[in-house]
């Protein structure tokens, strides 16, 4: 595989909620156009440590983070980013499909008109048509873009939310286990997308099934008690694990 | 017998049936209680449940029922000739209802025995009853008297009658309930099907009411559009009730109320909506929790507040204040401190925690998910709260502006005191006008004759008023369902 070049970079990263301490002084380099898969028990902090990334945390009170994270070079937490900003260019897919209580067409315009990344209708037409296309579901909805978001399947929601993710073009996007409220079908049809959208965007994917992150990506991180404690290439965790904890976990001893 | 004792004695019935159905059930089963089918006080309660029930039900519709019942008989025995020229069979009924509530108690005081009241002749039967403090408008005519006389005794008859029946239906109750209590018997299923019909009762009785207020008022408009007319009524852009004596007829046109009950609301809801809405959103979306625990009790405080002190703010704290700078001084809009501004500003104020706290309430139930879905494209806060809170929250906080609006329509106080009096139609918000509350409780308040259409309007304007709020409803309901369809 050959070596992409650096996207996201983070060093010494701490988060705690009020006197919890979630994360433990994470180092971790993601690559460009690469889907890196965060895996481990729950409550070990993969969750919490994604949403550093774009600055979610912020929106909740509790939460303090410290440590550098930068992507392309520049410090997110730098006092001069705006986090509204930086959450345009760091995209997000929730774990629970969330389309807002708007049409289809609307769901996707949404970032874009907030953005005023369009200047006129057909633009917004076209961005609207360019990133369903891109979520894999412009066939299924093109006839009725007017038809409410929350009236489709539970797959096509979160395709949906990937399609209106990936509408404000951001430079990564983040998923927080876009899987689990899904039946395999629909997970198919969005790994497949996910695999797609790796030739643009930086991917990172938290999951809690080993074998979609064995599936879907390049580059592993096993999180266990808010410590990364491994990350490398997929492969290599999956087959070779170095450290003990992580053979344990993905043999089904722990977790 | 007083009711009161009878219904403590049948209370003591069911009291001894509880005790004797839970130790008949418990001996059947050799005092072991573990072979009952239902746990001992299941069987008390059973054996309670067939007195109270039964009996109580009884008591109830024998109340209801003996006085039309006496009514009906006593009216017949009465002679046309017996009512006299301007009166009505309903105005001698109740003079004989009169003499025989006042002999009763002159009984009850001592003052005359029961062999004197029913020997006593009718020509002194004013004097006797003043002296007892029971006063009649004028003597009491041989008819009259026979007729009180015959209610008297019908009445003691039936109280006799049903004291009796009462009695005995408890205690029929309480020894079935008793001989049936045994291991086998399933106690605890009955009192179960009991609650349920006890819960219906209660449902049905807030129905019933509803039914009956309704029917109450449908046929006192019924009346008064036989004596008035519906086009009048309806079309007329005057408003001038005419009291009999004064002579003349009224001009009772809906219209000028109704605009003025209009306008006062749209002020309030002009008021009301946005601080009672923006109050909302903060409360719900950006203040600290320190914050909220103590502003939503405040705010909560506002709807505790009595409508009249609303009115009394009104008038002197609101008029004067809108006089001082829409007065005369200045623009010359405004002539006295009653005015639709007046009435709707306080209204307004008074709806505010109406439509914040339900907003509220509304606004917190949108899941976080939505916030965090837009929040992740980059959103900002305000952003996020018009184009995806608001929007998932509508349905509700239509629900809570109609809510509000129903209250606004319905609200007298603040009206009486702060709008005015004088029924007009004017575009001017500065004006006094008055509106379709106000109107019922000047028409209805002092003596009042019934059977004039200058009283009965109040009732065609409350069935105008009931149906109005009920429209904005059904509307309502109509509103958040479809929204409902498209957002779930």
């Amino acid at each position: 595989m050959t070596q992409n070049e650096t996207k996201i970079s983070a060093n010494g990263v701490q988060v705690f909620y009020g006197d919890t301490h979630a994360i433990k002084d994470v180092d971790v380099q993601i690559e460009d156009k690469t889907v890196t898969a965060f895996i481990g028990p729950s409550g070990c902090g993969k969750s919490t440590f994604l949403r550093c990334l774009n600055r979610m945390n912020d929106t909740i009170d509790i939460c303090r983070v410290e440590g550098k994270i930068t992507i392309d070079g520049d410090d997110i937490y730098d006092k001069r980013v705006d986090p509204v900003q930086l959450r345009a260019k760091v995209g997000m897919v929730f774990q629970k499909p969330n389309p807002f209580p708007k049409s289809i067409y609307d769901n996707i315009a949404y970032g874009p008109r907030i953005h005023g990344l369009a200047k006129n209708k057909a633009e917004l037409d076209e961005i609207v048509e360019k990133s369903l296309r891109r979520g894999a579901i412009w066939d299924e909805v093109k006839d009725r873009l007017d038809a409410p978001g929350t009236g489709l399947s539970g797959g096509q929601q979160q395709r949906l939310c990937i399609a209106r993710a990936v509408a404000t073009e951001p430079e990564v996007l983040l998923m927080d286990e876009p899987c689990s409220a899904l039946d395999p079908i629909a997970t198919a049809q969005v790994e497949e997308l996910i695999d797609e959208l790796r030739s643009n965007y930086s991917v990172v994917i938290v999951t809690h099934s080993m074998q979609q992150a064995a599936r879907v990506s390049q580059k592993t991180a096993f999180f266990h008690l808010g410590n990364l404690v491994e990350f490398g290439e997929t492969g290599k965790i999956f087959t070779n694990p170095e450290d003990p904890r992580t053979e344990s976990y993905i043999t089904g001893r722990i977790g | 017998m007083p009711v009161l004792w009878l219904v403590l004695i049948v209370l003591a019935i069911a009291a001894v049936g509880f005790v004797l159905g839970r130790g008949r059930a418990l001996k059947s089963a050799d005092g072991d209680s573990r072979h009952l089918h239902s746990l001992p006080s299941y069987y008390g309660s059973n054996a309670a449940m067939k007195v109270l029930v039964p009996a109580l039900g009884l008591l109830v519709l024998w109340l209801l029922a003996q006085p039309l019942y006496i009514d009906n008989r006593v009216s017949a025995t009465i002679p046309e000739s017996a009512i006299a020229e301007g009166s009505t069979i309903g105005l001698v009924m109740a003079d004989v209802r009169r003499v025989a509530e006042g002999l009763d108690t002159a009984v009850a005081e001592g003052a005359m025995t029961m062999a004197e009241t029913v020997a006593i002749d009718f020509t002194a039967v004013r004097d006797q009853l003043a002296e007892v403090g029971v006063a009649l408008g004028a003597n009491v005519s041989a008819e009259t008297l026979a007729a009180a006389q015959d209610y008297r005794s019908y009445t003691s008859t039936g109280g006799l009658l049903m004291t009796i029946a009462v009695l005995l239906v408890a205690l029929v109750g309480c020894g079935w309930a008793v001989r049936e209590s045994n291991k086998e018997f399933r106690a605890r299923n009955v009192v179960e099907r009991g609650v349920l019909v006890l819960l219906i009762a209660a449902a049905s009785i807030a129905i019933l009411t509803t039914v009956g207020i309704v029917l109450s008022l449908v046929f006192q408009t019924y009346e008064f559009f036989t004596l008035y007319s519906a086009l009048d009524f309806f079309t007329l852009l005057e408003w001038a009730p005419s009291f009999s004596g004064r002579g003349g007829a009224s001009s009772l046109g809906l219209l000028p109320l109704l605009w003025g009950t209009l306008y006062i609301s749209v002020v309030a809801l002009l008021v009301a909506v946005p601080i009672g809405l923006f109050a909302a959103i903060y409360l719900s979306e950006y203040a600290s929790p320190a914050v909220r625990s103590f502003a939503k009790p405040m705010l909560e405080v506002l709807a505790g507040i009595p409508t009249i002190v609303y009115g009394l703010f009104a008038l002197l704290t609101i008029g004067p204040i809108l006089l001082n700078v829409f007065g005369d001084d200045t623009v010359g809009w405004m002539q006295g401190q009653r005015a639709v501004m007046t009435a709707g500003i306080a209204m307004g104020i008074m709806l505010i925690p109406f439509v914040s706290s339900l907003s509220d309430d509304i606004i917190n139930a949108v899941p976080q998910a939505m916030r965090d879905g837009s929040y992740g494209l980059g959103a900002t806060k305000s952003e996020t709260i018009k184009q995806v809170v608001l929007p998932a929250a509508l349905p509700g906080i239509v629900g809570a502006i109609l809510l509000a609006t129903s209250r606004a329509i319905g609200e007298t106080m603040i009206v009486v005191l702060g709008a005015g009096a004088a029924a007009r139609l004017s575009l001017n918000p500065f004006e006094a006008m008055t509106t379709v509350t106000a109107k019922i409780v000047s028409q209805l308040t002092g003596d009042s004759d019934f059977a004039s259409p200058e009283a009965l309007v109040a009732f065609a304007l409350g069935m105008t008023l009931f149906i109005m709020t009920l429209g904005l409803n059904v509307f309502a309901l109509y509103i958040v369902r479809k929204y409902r369809e498209q957002y779930e």
